[in-house]
């Protein structure tokens, strides 16, 4: 069970306006938190000739949504980018299912005590509260880059890997393979602001009943 | 003329490093120094190199600063949070440093603390921008300061990194927020210095080459195996093997100021990293035509 709140509408607009959308929305956690209504309101917000949209609980499985993506796969190829109403960890398996599309996210991801997320993956949330993945490509910086770094890389990969776990890949260079591949290296320009630990340390304390 | 002046003078800026030791002896290397009177622009002092416990970068460039040899206080990302970071930054700045290089910092597991929590809070991008803050009067929440620290502002960029993409667009926004100059990663190869300088020249910013100094071909294959971004062709390697112990030094300093000869005419300066081989600087900058 994640918690996630949706990110502001113009950050979201900014991204797809003009655009044909295909769209997730991932209901899994509602039993916890999810921002049914607001999601709702924001889709409808949209032209509707412009999008076409799924719900699909749990798409923290990457094996389930695999076989959706393949079915959907038409669809998905008619549209401009791809936006998903999820935790991060959906959204970064869809974003590795579709490597030649651009996928969004249209939510932020809160931090929540216990247990965290349903499916064991290979991606993590770390539920920052500023989803980072819309600069990214849909690669988490601040799971898979050892250090949390997300202004780009430091000087420490060698051959691809990180220099803490050679094992590991250097999240930073899939990071900008990924951009180049979708055209989009310009993402890599922006000075990012440090983040805000404020956000999840005061909220997440706010929801602790003991 | 002190760092910052020269760097606007168009002058070939040299270099050095130092990197404090684990404990509180300083005598060894302040007198290792002395060496250096003259012959560099700055000395660069290493914030916990290596994720390595010890003594730090501020108060040994104090010490320099004292005694008139210009330092560069290295600050890295890895152990401070932006409270810490912004306060050194004006510690610094209290205890006559003007220079300042900033880095990200070699992850915590590499060290001999390796079980520490790394912070990480801002990285070198962020906190360039802060420190250019700082030197306008404001923190980074900005509130006013009274009293601000104005520094000459550097970073450092890996021309042997593969894709070097990614260190271009970085070097790009470690500018914009306020990097006055950088110095390389080791370099021992002109051919891909060059590559990598055609590319970076446009920035218009001086870069100074990194230079280590040899010191064993075991040293030469530590640093191909383990180095990011680091590349020892085998001719030096093989010179190195060849030598007998008390010839390395001299063999070291014959790589290093031919290194130096070939690549001086492609950039802004000269940065060398001695590894505790201070004394032979100097003979390095002799044979490399530089002083």
């Amino acid at each position: 069970m994640l918690v996630t709140q949706i990110k502001p509408e113009k950050e979201i607009l900014e991204r797809i306006s003009g655009k044909n959308v295909f769209v997730f929305v991932c209901p899994g956690c509602r039993e916890v938190y999810f921002p049914q209504e607001k999601v709702e309101e924001f889709i409808q917000s949209l032209p509707a000739d412009r999008v076409r949209r799924v719900n699909l609980d749990y798409l923290c499985n990457r094996e389930f949504v695999k076989e959706y993506v393949q079915g959907y796969s038409r669809e998905i190829e008619r549209a401009d980018a791809v936006l998903v109403f999820s935790c991060g960890v959906g959204t970064q398996v869809v974003s590795s299912l579709l490597e030649n599309d651009i996928v969004y996210a249209g939510c932020d991801t809160l931090y929540l005590d216990g247990f965290q997320g349903l499916t064991v993956q290979n991606f993590n949330c770390d539920q920052c509260g500023e989803c980072y993945l819309n600069h990214t490509g849909g690669i988490c910086p601040v799971t898979h880059c050892a250090k949390g770094l997300i202004n780009g890389p430091c000087g420490g990969a060698k051959d691809g890997k990180c220099e803490v776990n050679p094992d590991a890949d250097c999240a930073w260079i899939l990071i900008y393979k990924r951009l180049k591949k979708l055209g989009k290296l310009h993402l890599l320009k922006e000075i990012l602001p440090a983040r805000d630990y404020h956000k999840i340390i005061t909220e997440s304390l706010a929801r602790k009943k003991l | 003329m002190n760092l910052a002046e020269k760097l606007k003078s168009g002058k070939f800026l040299i270099t050095a490093e130092i990197g404090p030791g684990k404990g509180t002896d300083i005598d060894e290397y302040l007198e290792e120094m002395e060496i250096l009177r003259g012959k560099v622009d700055a000395i660069n002092v290493t914030d916990l190199q290596s994720s390595v416990m010890r003594l730090g970068s501020l108060v040994v460039c104090h010490l320099l600063a004292e005694r008139n040899l210009e330092p560069v206080f290295q600050i890295t990302c890895r152990d401070r949070n932006r409270l810490a970071l912004q306060s050194d930054l004006l510690s610094a700045y209290v205890l006559g440093i003007r220079n300042v290089l900033v880095l990200t910092g070699d992850h915590t597991v590499l060290g001999d603390h390796p079980e520490a929590k790394p912070v990480f809070d801002l990285d070198s991008v962020s906190l360039l921008k802060v420190a250019s803050t700082l030197a306008e009067g404001k923190d980074m929440k900005g509130n006013d300061l009274k009293g601000k620290p104005e520094f000459c502002l550097g970073a450092v960029v890996s021309p042997g990194a593969d894709p070097l993409e990614p260190q271009l667009i970085k070097m790009e926004k470690k500018i914009e927020a306020g990097a006055k100059f950088f110095q390389t990663q080791a370099v021992y190869d002109k051919e891909s210095f060059e590559k990598f300088i055609k590319k970076a020249e446009k920035f218009g910013v001086p870069i100074m080459v990194g230079i280590v100094l040899l010191k064993s071909a075991g040293m030469a294959r530590f640093m191909n195996a383990n180095v990011a971004g680091v590349s020892v062709p085998d001719k030096f390697i093989k010179i190195m093997a060849e030598a007998s112990k008390e010839d390395r030094p001299r063999r070291s300093i014959e790589i290093a100021a031919s290194l130096i000869k070939e690549m001086k005419g492609m950039c802004q300066g000269v940065h060398i990293m001695s590894l505790g081989w201070d004394k032979y600087v100097p003979s390095v900058l002799e044979a490399a035509e530089l002083i």
